[in-house]
């Protein structure tokens, strides 16, 4: 077990650290031990105005929103990416500590972290907007201007990584932000506002409030003076976050949510390759991963083959200790999430699915909140687990005949993702991918989220995007600006 | 004056410092004094074939070919942050080498390489290609990709910054690099290498092979594995690269050429304010500036009382020692300009130009030693004349009067070049229709040699083709691959 050093637990406004109004703290627990690891202040209301005034005042007066050239900007957003960077193993640390995930998922993340970082710090002076051809009476050009103060509230299944997707494109646009971590895992974000202080920000560019959904995401939406609200986390949250939006000042939302997401094996696929692959991503982060691929559609004429063979590589997936190297699978997030997976599970075997592995708690001395690799068959389409997101590590394996009938059960869901397709032939991929209705699709690999790439959801999975150059679009307002000037001939000089 | 340490001699290939094949050298001398700093090893053909071939191995079959757009943006990063690291160490060298002021070798050129690194770093892994809707049938999408093996030839006006700025989207492309500096400034370009090496770079990826460039040049022109040439120096040269690609493999290339840049001042602009700027910037680098304002066009109404002021700011300029920080110009970068400079001054007495102020050798050394010239300025121009048709790259500016704006539309564009331009005015129509007609590749309203990484740079006319810095940039050194892809729909497809 770790002793790492734990970062200050108060709010981070102003660049200064402050205690909440209302002198509240609340606990975050250890998933492996269930064990307390401290107490972090709790914002409400009140703290959430100052931070959203201190990045208001940050935007409007001060040096980030005024005088700085875009290329500055980026120049210590590239600084922050090389903090982070340096700081690699204490943050991995923390994030596993906090989260449960494993100490090899976690240093993982982090090195997301840095590239996102690194990535959009590259953006930050070459946002363009261009000149529209009118006619020589005019000159029309559009502005890309920072959006203003941003919220960002992000959920506990990647902590620092959701969060640094987020400032990325919000900072190379020039916004200011007031970010809320969940409450179950705020430690890697109170870490990140030293880094931030360290790389060179200006005061109230970047705020972190936490708190709980119910009180501080609830003021950030609804707040009047936040312009834009970018969130990662569950649907039900996501309708209420727009639904705050819209009774306020109708600030835009993008949300990130969940999915059940379909990952479809055709017949001509290689069955080795890909259930060594699905090992790798299949159950990583405990499958507390919002584009986890908890629908196997296999081929009937392989389905057991892949069954046989993919039960054989989840075998070898090791359950324990995530600060053990070896460890595939650490603890679930919470007490709340363990049983709500367990409840899930409960709930397949009663409704008549057949519980092919695992399906059982797993605890080290009788504790922390571990649940076994699970995989379900005998599932059909309407059954809950089939169509709820369960997020914990538990995939259903389902049978299909054909292609039409294939895409038909994949897109019958109110989510919409992500996709895979498993198949040598090109236009079988390509049709398929045509038409999956999912925000990402991935022909012969999974999971592959890239900085260059962009990440979010169709249907009820979302609105907006994450990563790549789509992401800063949210974070900017257009202006247009139409300049009438008489031609030379109507035109004289004094 | 500066003891500062010199680079390898040598030239650069595979990350490796070799002697040249003919083991030549050429000497490169301090503009200040005429002292000789030292020799430098001279590349012949034999050694351009060295380096394409290291740079085409490079670019196959080395890491640099296979490596993520990420991680080569991050190398270029890295090389960023130590030429800002080196950068007292390099200011030295190319004031050393040039003669530009110090506080210019500092505050500008290499500040301003690192700054260009760093953007076409930040755009290493944000070079998108398109998906091209056609039909549920076909996926089309383009890929761009790296050109391949670029020549890259330089100018001694600002010798690492012009390197850099075409470094900057060659590496962001992928492309591998043989790039020749000027022979009058060897040494920057030099000392970067290892700077290169200590960033990480694959060997291959950039080389340098100095040289004159009769001989250099032309190899890289005519080389036949060489897919891309870019260029920044005088229109002559740019003429024989341009054949010479045309009689070898028809490699693309980007011309970045001189200028005979117009500066349009507007009855109704505050002459104070605009001669002060001026000052700043017109005689910077000694109008060894390919974009520099040669002509000064003048509304009559206000010529008088700006030339007086004008007059008074360019006064008050200081020549001489370019390591003192009160000195504006150093001395001009080898005694064939400083020769050229004094021809042009010479014809512009002869024919009939008043030479207002300046228009001599400026004594900075008891012995007459370093080629320094006096700030001129000329008026009682007429267009006709040589100094205000061809490009003179020294200190010396042309001041003309105008009465009406189709009048110095015209004439400024009446010109084969075609870089930049100035207007200065408060009017926003007289602005915007003004920039309008200009035939330049820039046109700055009330600023002049504002030069940014992020904004394109590049000429019209025989100024050249192609562009540096931006976005733009980039283009240049990338092939549009486009993969159409047929596919039959689902319904004539059967799993």
């Amino acid at each position: 077990m770790s002793k790492v050093q734990l970062p200050n637990t108060k709010l981070f406004i102003n660049n200064e650290w402050v205690e909440s109004i209302s002198g509240k703290k609340f606990k975050t627990f250890n998933p492996t031990n269930e064990e307390l690891i401290c107490e972090v202040s709790e914002g409400d209301k009140e703290d959430v105005d100052k931070a959203v005034k201190a990045a208001r005042n940050a935007f409007e007066n001060g040096p980030w929103g005024t005088t700085m050239s875009s290329e500055e900007r980026g120049r210590i957003i590239l600084k922050l990416a090389n903090l982070i960077e340096n700081h690699k193993e204490k943050l991995a640390q923390l994030e596993t500590l906090d989260n449960g995930k494993s100490i090899v998922s976690a240093r993982e993340d982090i090195d997301f972290c840095v590239r996102v970082i690194r990535y959009f710090g590259g953006w930050a002076d070459k946002i363009q907007g261009k000149t529209i051809p009118i006619s020589s009476e005019f000159t029309s050009i559009t502005k890309h201007e920072a959006i203003g103060v941003v919220a960002l509230i992000v959920a506990w299944n990647y902590p620092v990584m959701l969060l640094c997707w987020k400032l990325g494109p919000a900072l190379a646009a020039g916004c200011t932000i007031v970010a809320k971590s969940s409450e179950f895992t705020p430690l890697t974000a109170l870490y990140l506002c030293e880094l931030f202080k360290e790389a060179g920000f200006p005061p109230g560019v970047f705020n972190l409030v936490n708190g709980f959904g119910a009180t501080v995401g609830n003021a950030l939406s609804y707040h009047m003076d936040i312009d834009k609200i970018s969130f990662t986390g569950s649907t039900i949250t996501g309708r209420k976050i727009m639904e705050g939006a819209a009774k306020s000042n109708l600030k835009p939302v993008t949300l990130e949510l969940g999915g059940k997401s379909p990952n479809i094996f055709f017949s001509d696929c290689q069955i080795d390759h890909c259930v060594e692959a699905a090992k790798d991503y299949v159950f990583s982060n405990n499958s507390q991963n919002c584009c986890f691929s908890s629908r196997f559609f296999v081929h009937e004429s392989i389905h057991d083959a892949f069954l046989a063979l993919f039960t054989e590589k989840i075998k070898q997936l090791k359950v324990g200790d995530p600060y053990e190297e070896s460890n595939n699978l650490g603890p679930l997030v919470s007490k709340q999430q363990h049983d709500r997976v367990l409840g899930y599970i409960e709930k397949g075997k009663s409704e008549g699915a057949t519980c092919h592995l695992g399906g059982v708690k797993h605890q080290i001395d009788g504790k922390g909140y571990f649940v076994q690799p699970t995989i379900f068959t005998n599932v059909t389409d309407d059954m809950t687990i089939c169509k709820e997101e369960i997020f914990g590590p538990v995939v259903v394996i389902l049978k299909f005949k054909t292609v039409d009938e294939v895409i038909k059960r994949a897109n019958n869901t109110t989510y919409g993702l992500a996709a895979g397709i498993w198949t040598k032939d090109i236009s079988l991929a390509l049709n398929v991918s045509n038409k999956l209705k999912a925000g990402s699709v991935w022909v012969n690999n999974y999971d592959n989220c890239l900085p260059q790439v962009p990440f979010g959801g169709f249907k009820q999975s979302g609105i907006g995007r994450d990563l790549s150059e789509y992401a800063i679009q949210s974070y900017l307002s257009v202006k247009a600006v139409t300049i009438a000037h008489k031609t030379l001939h109507a035109h004289q000089q004094q | 004056m500066s003891k500062v340490q010199l680079p390898n001699t040598k030239l650069f290939i595979n990350n490796e410092w070799v002697e040249s094949v003919s083991g030549k050298k050429l000497k490169t001398f301090n503009p200040t004094n005429g002292k000789l700093i030292c020799e430098v090893s001279e590349g012949g053909k034999e050694d351009v074939d060295v380096a394409v071939k290291a740079a085409r191995n490079a670019l196959d079959n080395g890491p640099w070919g296979k490596m993520t757009a990420e991680d080569r943006g991050k190398l270029i990063l890295k090389l960023a942050d130590l030429v800002d690291q080196h950068r007292e160490h390099l200011s030295d060298l190319e004031t050393l080498d040039n003669g530009k002021p110090l506080t210019a070798s500092s505050g500008f050129d290499i500040t301003e390489a690192a700054r260009a690194l760093r953007y076409f770093g930040g755009w290493a892994d944000k070079i998108q290609g398109k998906t091209i809707p056609i039909s549920s049938e076909f996926t089309a999408m383009t890929k761009h990709e790296p050109i391949g093996v670029v020549g890259l030839i330089v100018a001694w006006n600002f010798p690492l910054l012009l390197l850099s700025w075409k470094l900057g989207p060659s590496l962001a492309a992928g492309c591998t690099i043989v790039a020749k500096p000027s022979e009058f400034t060897p040494l920057t370009a030099l000392y970067f290498c290892e700077l290169v090496k200590e960033a990480g770079f694959p060997p291959g990826v950039i080389n340098i092979v100095n040289g004159v460039g009769d001989v250099v040049g032309d190899a890289l022109s005519h080389h036949m594995d060489v897919d891309k040439i870019s260029f920044t120096g005088s229109t002559r040269v740019g003429r024989l690269i341009m054949e010479a690609a045309a009689k070898s493999n028809l490699k693309p290339v980007t011309l970045e050429l001189g200028g005979k840049s117009p500066n349009i001042i507007f009855g109704d602009c505050d002459i104070e304010y605009v001669a002060n700027a001026a000052k700043n910037y017109v005689f910077a680098n000694s109008m060894q500036l390919c974009c520099a304002a040669s002509r000064f066009f003048v509304h009559e109404s206000i010529l008088d009382a700006f030339l007086t002021i004008f007059t008074e700011k360019i006064k008050q300029l200081k020549v001489g020692d370019p390591y003192d920080s009160e000195t504006h110009l150093g001395p001009l970068v080898s005694k064939q300009q400083h020769d050229r400079v004094l021809g042009y001054i010479q014809k512009g007495k002869e024919e009939g130009a008043t030479c207002h102020l300046g228009g001599e050798v400026h004594n900075h050394h008891a012995d007459g030693a370093g080629y320094f010239i006096q700030p001129t300025i000329f008026t009682n121009v007429t267009d006709d004349m040589t100094i205000c048709k061809e490009e003179i790259f020294g200190p010396v500016v042309v001041i003309l009067p105008f009465k009406t704006v189709d009048e110095v539309i015209k004439r400024a564009n009446d010109t084969t070049y075609g870089l930049a331009a100035g207007v200065w005015t408060k009017d926003i129509s007289l602005a915007l229709n003004v920039s309008n007609k200009l035939k330049s590749g820039s046109v700055w309203v009330n600023g002049f040699n504002i030069l940014k990484s992020q904004i394109p740079f590049g000429g019209f006319k025989q100024s050249g083709f192609g562009r540096d810095l931006s976005e733009y940039a980039i283009q240049g050194y990338l092939s549009v691959k486009a993969v159409t892809i047929a596919h039959k729909t689902l319904h004539a497809q059967q799993q």
